[in-house]
């Protein structure tokens, strides 16, 4: 059979690639405003509300693994098609360095399992480079874009409070829920040494903002994706709504392989591999916007060679790739006696912390390091999954007093009550920091290899430096204190110099930004302050690629409110008849 | 699991939904269904290749009728049970322990190899297996490898055998239902949180300030439609 490219005989008015946070945002402000719009999604479809994939309110024994993460990176039940290694797509590393890449392809991607956490940057955050002199400042600053996190406040719904903190912006708040017994105790402890922590933000709607909505039912599971779409998943929240309107065409299973160029070295459409039926289509489109996560779209406009674009698409900079950084993590547990023998309730809540620690030492300049990060808690009476209640010994010895006679480990009816005894003693935190984006640490083509689809892969070469080390240095100390603070006993060694006190590998926290970064000057930047390439006028990319740093706040909020503001400006684009 | 289990179970999930939207201010239910539409064998919601994959370690055995027998014994021993909660061979431990050896092949060398040394220990000892000791007998060998920080040098191998199965056996438990009601897990419901009970505060000497109280989700309220109109940023 001769090889051939299937056409779609439709021209699309934009062509979206990705229908995670930034995808399903451009498509759904696009297609309210008339636009006919492809929308290019790698993975398959996917509902929370479709009862074949639905996974929230399920017990532990209906998976024969009881949950363990062996086939899903992050236990049976989570809701991510992906994981850190995928069959037949493989990624590579530069000898030395380390990056791990997660990778959820479905519609929605990785929203539908994500934390949730929606923090607005701050006004410090879009500028740290007039600040400490380090990395770049964005071209934009927190006034441009407040108007969009304001909008997607309103639309898709977070909870928290207005603190009146200056670089934690407060928004359009849901009432948020009550602390839990163990954040009560650590709010306690933590007022003692100075380290603040207030309501968590996070988009779970406990109260409704529309009607195709439900409120949260506090199942404790939206990293399942919720049924009722009390959280944001863009599936639910974006996608679903975008394909109402009738101007979506949702393309699913859709591997694409590189954004096509005509002769003036515009975007005119994409290739796409059909992992169905491992044919190669094209659909052809007026706009092109990648959203397909920051090292995916960055893989695909690399890959998208012409003699117009030697270096690979967008890129006469040669940035695409180059500055890409996660957040830092690095976590601590802890064993609360105090927290034994507790009464029985249900202590579910919503799908994550109800308080956290938001950073608090932005007027400290004899930190070491530059930037700062927040805390994240977790604790409590969860429903028990595969490696619930292993090495009970162990706690055995931090609480002797429960063996009366006995001695650590053993059997029995001793050994059940213990278990009951010991369940919800247990806590830990997490930091999630900023790190300073350098342009060495990147992603680009393998020059050796492809997936089996025959498209190049990507290689990582990823190195934290000193100031990482030491921020995360700096959290252990943190978390020792808090722990302290609440009579609790620290878990295992403390993280020390050996293990870069326990900072988790680059790629590990998946807040991977900055691979197309914005800016003002198109010989040190891939985009504009519009999310559209320089290079290429009718192009742009949606996802974090944007980011010139990524603060210690999670990304999703601000790749939200930038691919609103992005779509807004395509739109006047091109009714102007500039694009 | 039993395919009948597993449909009462879907049908508990579809039911607590139901609930649910009978709180709804529009009467249209576009997410209904949930307990519609579970022809797979595997409904906890896989995809077509993560359903393959557990039908292929399914359909593979690594454990001898032996090994399977003499963990049975160990589990109870391990997890007796209590009043009316079953021990552990009651709960599909064996199952469990099968599958996640598969799944998890790092358990498989050092469960044959401990399983393997405790039949050569009953037999060096008994002169016989370690399903046909009596309980006494079989005690005495469990009790010299149960405690990890206090074991005589000969045994230690054992006993990390044994803590690694006394892991196995407690999850397996407290991740079946049995195991979860003795745990005492009230959740995986529909329901409204409104903070931590009263009683509970006091006992750990607790309370919310004024502010939270102020702010926090009132539950008769969680049905509103958030009216943005007078709120000030």
């Amino acid at each position: 059979m001769s090889f051939q490219i299937i056409e779609q005989s439709t021209k699309y008015d934009v062509c979206i690639v990705g229908s995670g946070a930034g995808g399903g945002m451009a498509a759904k402000i696009l297609a309210d405003k008339g636009f006919k719009i492809a929308l290019v999604e790698a993975g398959p479809n996917f509902d929370p509300a479709n009862p074949e994939q639905r996974t929230q309110l399920r017990w532990p024994y209906e998976s024969p693994r009881r949950g363990a993460s062996t086939v899903r990176a992050f236990g049976d039940f989570d809701m991510a098609y992906g994981g850190w290694q995928i069959d037949g797509e493989p990624y590579t590393k530069a000898p030395g360095t380390e990056f791990d890449w997660f990778r959820s392809q479905m519609v929605g991607g990785r929203t539908n399992h994500w934390g949730r956490i929606s923090l607005r940057f701050g006004p410090l955050d879009f500028k740290r480079k007039d600040f400490d002199g380090k990395g770049d400042n964005w071209p934009i600053g927190y006034e441009d874009v407040r108007p969009y996190y304001d909008k997607v406040d309103k639309l898709i719904g977070v909870f928290g409070t207005k603190e009146n903190i200056p670089n934690e912006p407060d928004g359009f708040f849901l009432p948020p829920p009550k602390p839990r017994l163990h954040e009560l105790y650590l709010k306690k402890g933590t007022s003692k040494v100075g380290i603040p922590m207030i309501p968590s933000r996070l988009s779970i709607l406990t109260k409704r903002v529309n009607k195709k909505r439900q409120a949260c039912f506090y199942c404790n599971q939206c990293s399942r994706s919720c049924s009722v779409y009390g959280d944001f998943s863009s599936s639910s929240v974006l996608v679903n709504p975008a394909i109402e309107t009738g101007n979506v065409d949702l393309f699913t299973n859709a591997m694409v392989r590189e954004v096509i160029t005509d002769e003036n070295g515009k975007a005119s459409g994409v290739y796409y591999i059909n992992k169905e039926d491992g044919k190669d289509y094209r659909i052809k489109a007026k706009v092109v916007i990648l959203a397909a996560s920051a090292c995916s779209s960055a893989r695909i406009l690399l890959n998208s060679k012409s003699t117009t674009h030697p270096n690979g698409l967008a890129n006469s900079s040669e940035v695409v790739g180059k500055y890409l950084h996660d957040s830092t993590g690095a976590s601590r547990m802890a064993f609360m006696p105090e927290l034994m023998d507790r009464k029985r309730y249900n202590e579910d809540g919503v799908g994550g912390m109800h308080m956290y620690t938001p950073w608090w030492l932005n007027d400290d300049k004899n930190l070491g390091f530059s930037r700062g990060y927040h805390i994240e808690y977790w604790g409590g009476m969860g429903m028990p999954s595969y490696g619930f209640g292993f090495n009970t010994e162990f706690l055995h010895t931090l609480a002797p007093q429960v063996l009366g006679d006995r001695k650590a480990g053993g059997y029995g009816v001793g050994l059940m009550q213990d278990v009951k005894r010991f369940y919800g003693s247990t806590l830990g935190m997490a930091g999630r920091g900023e790190s300073i984006p350098r342009a060495e640490n990147r992603c680009e083509i393998d020059s050796q290899k492809v997936d089996k689809y025959g498209i190049p892969v990507l290689k990582f070469n990823y190195k934290w430096s000193e100031e990482e080390v030491k921020q995360a240095a700096h959290m252990q100390d943190s978390f020792e204190a808090i722990i302290k603070s609440i009579g609790a006993i620290p878990l295992g060694d403390k993280p020390g110099k050996e293990t870069n006190y326990g900072l988790e590998n680059p790629g590990r926290i998946i807040h991977e930004v900055g691979t197309t970064r914005m800016g003002a000057d198109a010989t040190t930047s891939v985009l504009n302050e519009y999310n559209q390439a320089h290079d290429v006028s009718n192009l742009f990319v949606v996802d974090g690629g944007a980011f010139v740093s990524q603060a210690d706040k999670n990304p999703t909020w601000t790749i939200l409110a930038l691919a609103w503001r992005a779509s807004d400006y395509l739109a006047e684009e091109m009714k102007k008849g500039n694009i | 699991m039993d395919r009948r289990e597993s449909l009462k179970t879907l049908i508990i999930g579809g039911a607590g939904t139901t609930m649910l939207l009978s709180c709804r201010i529009d009467d249209k239910p576009d997410t209904v269904g949930i307990s519609e539409n579970i022809e797979s064998d595997f409904d906890y919601g896989r995809t077509p290749e993560e359903e393959r994959w557990d039908e292929n370690l399914m359909s593979e055995q690594f454990y001898t009728e032996n090994e399977l027998a003499t963990m049975a014994i160990l589990a109870d021993i391990i997890i007796p049970g209590q009043g009316d909660y079953p021990p552990a061979s009651k709960t599909g431990i064996t199952d469990f322990i099968e599958f996640i050896s598969k799944d998890i092949p790092e358990h498989q060398t050092p469960m044959r190899g401990g399983l393997r040394w405790l039949r050569t220990e009953s037999h060096k000892r008994f002169d016989k297996d370690f399903t046909e000791i009596s309980s006494e007998e079989q005690l005495k060998i469990v009790e010299d490898i149960a405690y990890p920080m206090d074991v005589k040098p000969q045994f230690s191998q054992a006993a990390i055998f044994f803590s690694r199965l006394r892991n196995l056996v407690t999850t397996g438990y407290f991740t079946s239902k049995p195991g979860i009601e003795f745990l005492g897990y009230m959740g995986n419901k529909p329901n409204v949180w409104d903070g931590v009970p009263q009683d509970v505060l006091d006992e750990h000497g607790l309370a919310y300030d004024e502010k939270m109280l102020k702010v926090a989700i009132k539950p008769e309220e969680r049905n509103e439609i958030e009216d943005w109109n007078d709120y000030i940023v």
